[in-house]
Parts: C-alpha cells; sequence; structure tokens
C-alpha cells in the first residue's frame, strides 16, 4: 500500500507532464492559428509564406494521387539504405582500425580531412561517376560514414584494456576478442551512432537529391522552389520531418530491445 | 620440481624516449599447492611478473618455467584473477562462467556441468541465470574466480582481486578465496598491498624492491597455532603482527629510497 504522500506526490508529478504536453501543444496551435489568419489578413505575403489551410489543400491533393508517398517513400528507403551501409561499412573500418595499429595510424591524417571536408562540395563528383540515382546513396554514405567510425573506433578504445587483458589470459585470439566482447559491448554506441547517423544520413539523401534526382522529398522541394510553389516545399518538409521522426522511433525501438536483450542499463 | 621457476628473469621495457628497466635477476620457485604472496612498493612490477607467468609478456632475459618447460604464451594451466571482475553485462552467470572454457573451444556440456557444480559448491546457485549486475561486488569476484576456475587451471594468479571492493566485503572474500583456493588445491600466487592479507593468506611472502626491481626478502610465514589456520584466525594469531611489523619496515625503507 502506497501512503497518502507517495499518492500526493504521483498526482503532482502527473499533473506537471500535464502541463507540459499541453504547453507543447498550445505553441504549435498558437502557431498555425497566428501563421493562418496574418496570411488572410495579408499581414504577411501569403506568396512567400503559404498558409496552414492552403497546405492541408495541397496535402490532400499530393496525398490522394499517391505521389507524396510515394516521393516520401523513395527518400525514406534510400536513407534507411544509406543508414545500414554507413553503419556496416563504417563499422568495417573501424574493425581494421582496432585490428591494425599499423593501418590506423598510417590511415588517421586521411580520416582528419575526410572528416573536416564539407561531403556536399563532392556532389558533382558522386553524379558523375554513379549517376543521378545511386549519387544519392553515395551523398547519404559520404556525410555519414566517417562519423560512425570515428564514433565506433572510440566506443572501442573505450573498453577497459584489462577487459582484453582477462581475454588474452584465457588465450583469446584477436577475433575472438572482437567477437566475445568488443562487438556485444559496443551495443550502445552503435545506437548512439545509429541516432546521429539518422539525422545525417537524411541530409545526404536530401542533399543529393536536391542535386541531380527524379524523386524524393528533396526533389519536390526543389521543384516546388524553382516553379514558386510555396505550398509545395512546406508540405515536402513537413514530410521529411514526419520521415525522420518515424525513422527515429525505430531506432528507439531498436535501442529498447538491444538494451533488454543485451542487459544494459538505459 | 618446483611447478613454477623463474631464472634470473629480467624485464625491460621500451618506449621512444627511453628505456625502463623493470625487472633485474628475479629468482623464483615455487611448489604445487603453495600459496605466494608478493608485496612491494606501486609502481615496482608486481603485476609484469604475474604477466611474465602466466606468458602475456616474455621475459627480456632468463627464463620463465612452468613444470620443467620454459614458458611460450599463454596457457590452460595458468589462471588470472584481475581486480575488476569484468564479468561481461550481455551474459548471464552461467554463460560468463563458461567464457574461458568458449576461448579454449572446450566442450560446453562439460564446462556447463563445471560451472552449475562450483556455483552450488560455493553458494551461488540461486544466481545462476543471474545477470552480473544483479550481484553485489564480493558476489561478482567469486563468480569471477568460478569462471577461472572452470577452465580447470592448477595455478591461479591473483592481481589485487580484493581491492575494487570494500573493506568489509574484502575480509569475508579474502577468507572465502583462500578456501576456494585451498580446497580446489590450486597454486597460487597474489600480488597485494595490503599486508595484512599478504601475511594472512600466504605461505611465504615475497618483497619486492623498488624499480629495477628484485626479490629482496623471502618471509616463510608459520604459526605457532598450526599451520593451516584460516586468514582469520592468523591474523588473531600470536606472530602475525612481527611478521607485519618486520615487513612494513622493510617497505618503508623501499619507499623511502625511492623518493
Amino acid at each position: 500500500m502506497s501512503s497518502p504522500l507517495y499518492d500526493n506526490y504521483l498526482k503532482v508529478q502527473k499533473r506537471k507532464l500535464r502541463l507540459i504536453g499541453l504547453a507543447r501543444l498550445s505553441i504549435l496551435a498558437a502557431f498555425v492559428i497566428l501563421w493562418e489568419f496574418a496570411a488572410r489578413w495579408k499581414w504577411i505575403d501569403p506568396m512567400l509564406t503559404s498558409k496552414p489551410s492552403q497546405l492541408l489543400a495541397s496535402f490532400r491533393e499530393l496525398a490522394f494521387d499517391g505521389s507524396l508517398l510515394r516521393h516520401t517513400w523513395i527518400s525514406g528507403l534510400e536513407s534507411l539504405i544509406g543508414i545500414v551501409i554507413s553503419m556496416l561499412l563504417g563499422t568495417a573500418i573501424a574493425v581494421v582500425f582496432w585490428w591494425s595499429t599499423f593501418a590506423s595510424k598510417v590511415l588517421e591524417p586521411y580520416i582528419v580531412v575526410l572528416n573536416a571536408l564539407p561531403k556536399v562540395a563532392l556532389g558533382p563528383i558522386f553524379y558523375i561517376w554513379l549517376g543521378d540515382r545511386y549519387s544519392i546513396y553515395g551523398m547519404a554514405v559520404a556525410i555519414s560514414i566517417i562519423v560512425t567510425i570515428i564514433m565506433v573506433e572510440s566506443g572501442f578504445k573505450e573498453i577497459s584494456r584489462t577487459k582484453l587483458k582477462l581475454m588474452e589470459s584465457f588465450g583469446a585470439t584477436r577475433y575472438q576478442m572482437l567477437q566475445m566482447v568488443l562487438l556485444p559491448a559496443s551495443v550502445p554506441h552503435f545506437i548512439a551512432t545509429l541516432k546521429v547517423n539518422v539525422g545525417l544520413t537524411l541530409v545526404g539523401v536530401v542533399m543529393g537529391e536536391f542535386l541531380s534526382s527524379k524523386a524524393g522529398l528533396g526533389y519536390l522541394i526543389i521543384y516546388g522552389g524553382q516553379v514558386f510553389q510555396m505550398n509545395l516545399v512546406m508540405v515536402s518538409i513537413m514530410m521529411l520531418a514526419l520521415l525522420s521522426v518515424i525513422i527515429y522511433g525505430f531506432v528507439n525501438l531498436l535501442e529498447r530491445y538491444a538494451r533488454k536483450k543485451y542487459n544494459y542499463e538505459s | 620440481m618446483a611447478q613454477i621457476e623463474l631464472r634470473d628473469v629480467g624485464l625491460s621495457y621500451f618506449t621512444l624516449k627511453q628505456e625502463t628497466e623493470a625487472l633485474r635477476d628475479i629468482n623464483l620457485s615455487i611448489e604445487p599447492g603453495e600459496f605466494i604472496s608478493i608485496v612491494g612498493p606501486s609502481g615496482c612490477g608486481k603485476s609484469t611478473l604475474l604477466s611474465l607467468i602466466s606468458g602475456m609478456l616474455k621475459p627480456t632475459k632468463g627464463k620463465v618455467m612452468i613444470n620443467g618447460t620454459e614458458v611460450s604464451g599463454t596457457s590452460p594451466k595458468v589462471g588470472y584473477m584481475l581486480q575488476h571482475d569484468h564479468l561481461f553485462e550481455w551474459r548471464d552467470v552461467l554463460s560468463n562462467l563458461i567464457v574461458g572454457a568458449e576461448i579454449r573451444r572446450m566442450h560446453r556440456g562439460t564446462a556447463k556441468r563445471k560451472a552449475y557444480e562450483l556455483l552450488k559448491r560455493y553458494g551461488l546457485r540461486e544466481f545462476v541465470n543471474h545477470s552480473p549486475s544483479q550481484l553485489s561486488g564480493g558476489m561478482r569476484q567469486r563468480v569471477a574466480l568460478i569462471r577461472t576456475l572452470v577452465a580447470e587451471p592448477d595455478i591461479l594468479l591473483l592481481d589485487e582481486p580484493f581491492s575494487a571492493v570494500d573493506y568489509q566485503t574484502r575480509l569475508t572474500l579474502s577468507e572465502e578465496v583462500f578456501h576456494i583456493i585451498k580446497d580446489q588445491g590450486k597454486t597460487a600466487v597474489l600480488v597485494t598491498h595490503d599486508l595484512s592479507e599478504a601475511i594472512s593468506m600466504a605461505d611465504r611472502v615475497m618483497v619486492m624492491s623498488k624499480r629495477p626491481s628484485t626479490i629482496s626478502t623471502v618471509y616463510s610465514i608459520t604459526f605457532d597455532e598450526g599451520n593451516d589456520l584460516s586468514p582469520w584466525k592468523k591474523r588473531e594469531a600470536g606472530r602475525y603482527n612481527q611478521y607485519f611489523n618486520a615487513i612494513w619496515k622493510e617497505l618503508e625503507e623501499h619507499v623511502v629510497t625511492s623518493v
């Protein structure tokens, strides 16, 4: 049985949570309403800003003919594939760096330079080398892979040396250390990397679509801008926000599953 | 024949800046079933000595031999217990216990049976499927010891295995570990900087000097009350304080001269 004092504490906490939720919603509502009426009463130019009612109309239009879903799906798929490639490839490269100190020392300055380089500048190169479709993956992976390597590698380095000494005392090979300690111990780092990657890969995908594609939300945004259709631009941006929330939600589910499976305290 | 023998062993570390002579002229022989403690000023290379016996480090001079054969790399005959238990959080107790067996590709079923039997014997049976985070510090170290035992070594190297737990746990844990090691009939080499631990657990205490370290004195620990006393009883035995003071004094000299 809980004491009345505790019940009261719970009540107060719940009230606080409700208040926070309410405040969040009201900000959104206030913003939308202000936007709508400011545009209606011509305080702002609806040609430049569009307005919520118009956005809703063009959302409906785009949703009904299926094109919005198609473009969102394409961007989503590109992001997922980009994330998977850069996680796998980045982890593989980090493993090579851990395995061979020589390789890691030799390649370190290259990684530093590549990390500092604005990857967007590589756009035309990807376009010419990979064509309009695959250059998007090129851009997505280019933007996220270096960070993946650096984060996964630093995760490996955080694993205590004595843990590996223990493995060594049992006569473990390097492969066994990797498989039995490094990879399972890095699960929280993989998740953290994945979270960063969701954002970065989306940047890469949209950037890639800006530069070269004929489909996807990035394409819609650029197209909408070129034909001066702010409705199209803004609806696409909202879909992009929705897409990132969905992918992020998946990562959170994955995190919960992994923490349970690998017994990590959250 | 001695089980562990070190002959004129020396070890130097090399870095780009300098060469450091860590150990010099170490001669040592340990009989089967003996319990040896090694004490010395910090940084004197006590742990390095264990790494040499385990085969993880090669001496730059001299020979390390186990059962008359020169050590070349780690051997299943030697088990290591470290300051931190390093139980893997992603495995439950039972599968932590068979880590060594897995690495050495021993039969899984046999290893599990052995692990289970040891857990039962040392009062941890109910924790077999617990995760390490559910165990107390003392229990974790006992599990770590059992993990070492599952791999069936003849020799146990203990590198300050009690220094990460609180004082009270430390006393009971050293008592328990002592009994487990005796019960299993293993040879043990304990590195510690806790003198009372060193004296109360070991048959012989070796005192090491500062760098380049060598073994300066070996104390054979014997008591009038008998030699099969538990660590707890030894702490109360008559000659305990004599040993303590003698070793303390010697260590103090090493520390002072090294300043």
